[in-house]
């Protein structure tokens, strides 16, 4: 390539094309760069809607009004959420890390379409501007929550539209990126990387980016029918205009499920890069894997009842939905186990990324066997809309969701900057994290079980040590996420020189340069093994000499 | 892979495709006027899913590509069936 060789050495951090400074970046579309583009905006939007997390957990240290009123506490849970949601764990691991990643994985330059990712990012921006203006303008901040529920959101004199067309351009963001893995996965593997010589990251974004193209069109479909709703009165959902306000949950739900599985696919994905290289060992289950991830995508479109057992959906359908949530729950537990059977038997090093990536495991078991309390018809009526609900989700998506983003930030970030941060700060700030989380939120399984509703200002008093264990627990899990935040960001400039396979790991992008150059593979590799492929030294290097002989 | 060989579509086969998806076109509006009652609907959502196919299958290439984009593809509509015959079911039985 005559481009890396009139710039052998130069990162993609610090190559210059046309523009210098802060417009080359909004000017790019390589991958990575658009990656981290990706990740600042998502980094500061975490940070702010946690803290609105933080200030509800205050409000809700003590019986009565503390620190805010009950309206106040309405626009906050549904800002907490519309942002959380749209704005973080949906575009979260699939527009940062696959961003980031896939193209190293499967051998290939970019993705299939550079402008048009770089045109998704707009559009994130654009939906993310949007929703903060609606937190903002006159009329106040939508309390709807972030669920959007008809008749009240057609009623509600907030800024509800705002909100819906926020969501609705972020929901195109995520579409366009989707659009755009698809095409890179089927068109852009190294040679010789057949569908089953491909890294399990790739499948999982390969299962998410079907349900991104395929689901996200009915939800933006629906929010403009609200909107349609609110300003010309067209009857679909609300009753006094002859609508049928459970189409609506229907419809919201037939995506808001599958997008549950938008968030967690990639997680998962992630999880099992981290695996195998940490210890050292090829994945357990490699097709077990792989055809899993297409099996809970598909699957997954056919539970979105589940969220709508006590809004009066008929007898059959509850059986049918009830049944199919608990079948979804197979190959999720299948690649639970393969994950534990790769680290058997294999030389474990307990690094930073393997401790988050186990914190997964964790976390996502508690968050999945409730998600069968709430998937049980009897127990659903009892727990519907109490914070054991709650509990469970943030169970999924945060310590699911989140800890994966985590355990892929501490993975690949010597790859993203060629620096190394302190593992023993990184422990620290785990500690933290892992304790403040807990403590936070498993308080709610057992009020909510007690009765404890969710979105709820004010309570009675019996429920309120579980309410102030969890105001603890908030604090203590900022805690940890600033020290987490200070450990990688301080580490950019003042890390030590990370070399290019700091973990041993096998797979493509530890085979190139930390950080990577802007075209990332001098030449394109051809694959001859599985993904995984731990070979002896002897075995590397005959392989080596026999590469060397054929160019 | 970048071995994948490309198909040419010769100007022939675009223009019998147009000429094919005009005649549907044509065909359709006729069949309103034939008021077809309760399976109007049903009617015209037929001669849309021929259309949809011939435009998938010709302009979009589908029938050059390899087994598995052809699986995805068609994944794609079981998919779609089923979410609507769900969310009819319940509807049904309400
Ligand atoms: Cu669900």
């Amino acid at each position: 390539m005559s481009h890396s060789e009139t710039h052998p050495q130069v990162s993609y951090l610090e190559y210059q094309g046309k523009y210098k400074g802060i417009l080359g970046w909004l000017t790019t579309t390589d991958h990575k760069r658009i990656a981290l583009l990706y990740m600042y905006c998502i980094v500061v939007f975490f940070f702010v809607a946690a803290i609105l997390g933080l200030t509800m957990s205050i409000e809700k240290m003590r019986p009565g009004q503390d620190i805010m009123n009950a309206q106040t506490y309405n626009g906050l849970f549904t800002v907490h959420g519309i942002i959380m949601i749209f704005m973080i764990v949906i575009p979260g691991l699939a527009a940062v890390f696959g961003n980031f990643a896939l193209p190293l994985l499967i051998g290939a330059r970019d993705v299939a379409f550079p402008k048009l990712n770089l045109f998704s990012w707009y559009l994130y921006v654009i939906g993310a501007i949007l929703a903060v203006l609606s937190q903002l303008l006159k009329g106040g901040a939508p309390d709807t929550g972030w669920t959007f529920y008809v008749p009240y959101s057609a009623g509600s004199s907030t800024n509800v539209i705002w909100a819906l067309t926020a969501a609705f351009i972020l929901g195109f963001s995520n579409i366009l990126t989707g659009l755009n893995f698809i095409v890179t996965i089927h068109r852009m593997r190294a040679p010789g990387m057949t569908w089953f010589k491909m890294p399990l990251f790739p499948w999982s974004l390969y299962a998410t980016a079907w349900i991104q193209v395929l689901a996200t069109p009915i939800v933006g479909i629906t929010l403009l029918m609200v909107i349609a709703e609110r300003v010309l009165h067209i009857g679909f959902f609300d009753p006094a205009l002859g609508g049928d306000p459970v189409l609506f949950q229907h419809l919201f739900w037939i995506y808001s499920h599958p997008a549950v599985y938008i968030m967690i696919l990639p997680a998962m994905g992630v999880i099992t890069e981290i695996f195998p290289t940490f210890s050292q060992k090829p994945v357990f289950g490699y097709g077990a894997i792989a055809i899993s991830s297409l099996a809970i995508a598909f699957v997954g479109y056919f539970v979105w009842g589940h969220h709508m057992f006590t809004s009066g959906i008929s007898y059959w359908s509850k059986w049918f939905f009830s049944f199919l949530t608990f079948i979804v729950a197979v190959p999720s537990a299948i690649k639970v186990f393969n994950w534990i059977s790769t680290m058997y038997g294999g030389s474990i090093q307990m690094r930073p990324p393997l401790l988050y990536a186990i914190s997964f495991v964790f976390l996502f078991m508690i968050g999945g066997f409730t998600g069968l309390f709430l998937g049980a018809l009897a127990t659903n009526v009892q727990l519907h809309d109490t914070t054991f609900v709650v509990a469970h989700f943030h169970y999924i998506i945060f310590g699911g969701m989140g800890f994966a983003f985590f355990a892929a930030i501490h993975y690949w970030y010597p790859k993203m900057y060629g620096k190394m941060y302190s593992d023993r700060w990184a422990y620290i700030a785990w500690g933290f994290t892992f304790v403040g989380f807990n403590l936070l939120y498993f308080p709610q399984f057992i009020i909510g079980v007690q009765g404890m509703p969710r979105r709820y200002f004010d309570y009675l008093p019996q429920f309120q040590w579980g309410h102030m264990l969890s105001g603890f627990g908030a604090f203590i899990l900022l805690i940890g996420l600033i020290l987490m935040a200070w450990n990688l960001i301080y580490h950019v400039k003042r890390g030590a020189i990370a070399p290019a396979n700091p973990w041993k790991g096998v797979t493509l992008e530890w085979q190139i340069a930390s950080p990577p150059t802007l075209e990332n593979f001098e030449e394109i590799p051809v694959i001859k093994h599985n993904p995984y492929w731990f070979g002896t030294e002897e075995e590397i290097k005959r392989e080596k000499k026999s590469v060397t002989r054929n160019t | 892979m970048s071995t994948e060989k490309h198909h040419i579509s010769t100007y022939m086969s675009h223009g019998v495709v147009l000429t094919i998806l005009l005649a549907l076109t044509a065909l359709s509006v006729g069949m309103a006027e034939l008021h077809f009652g309760a399976f109007s609907v049903a009617v015209a959502l037929l001669v849309a899913s021929v259309k949809g196919t011939t435009v998938l299958t010709y302009f979009m290439h589908l029938k050059y590509e390899s087994m598995f984009t052809r699986i995805m593809v068609g994944g794609v509509f079981v998919i779609y069936v089923l979410v609507i015959v769900l969310l009819f079911f319940d509807y049904l039985f309400r």
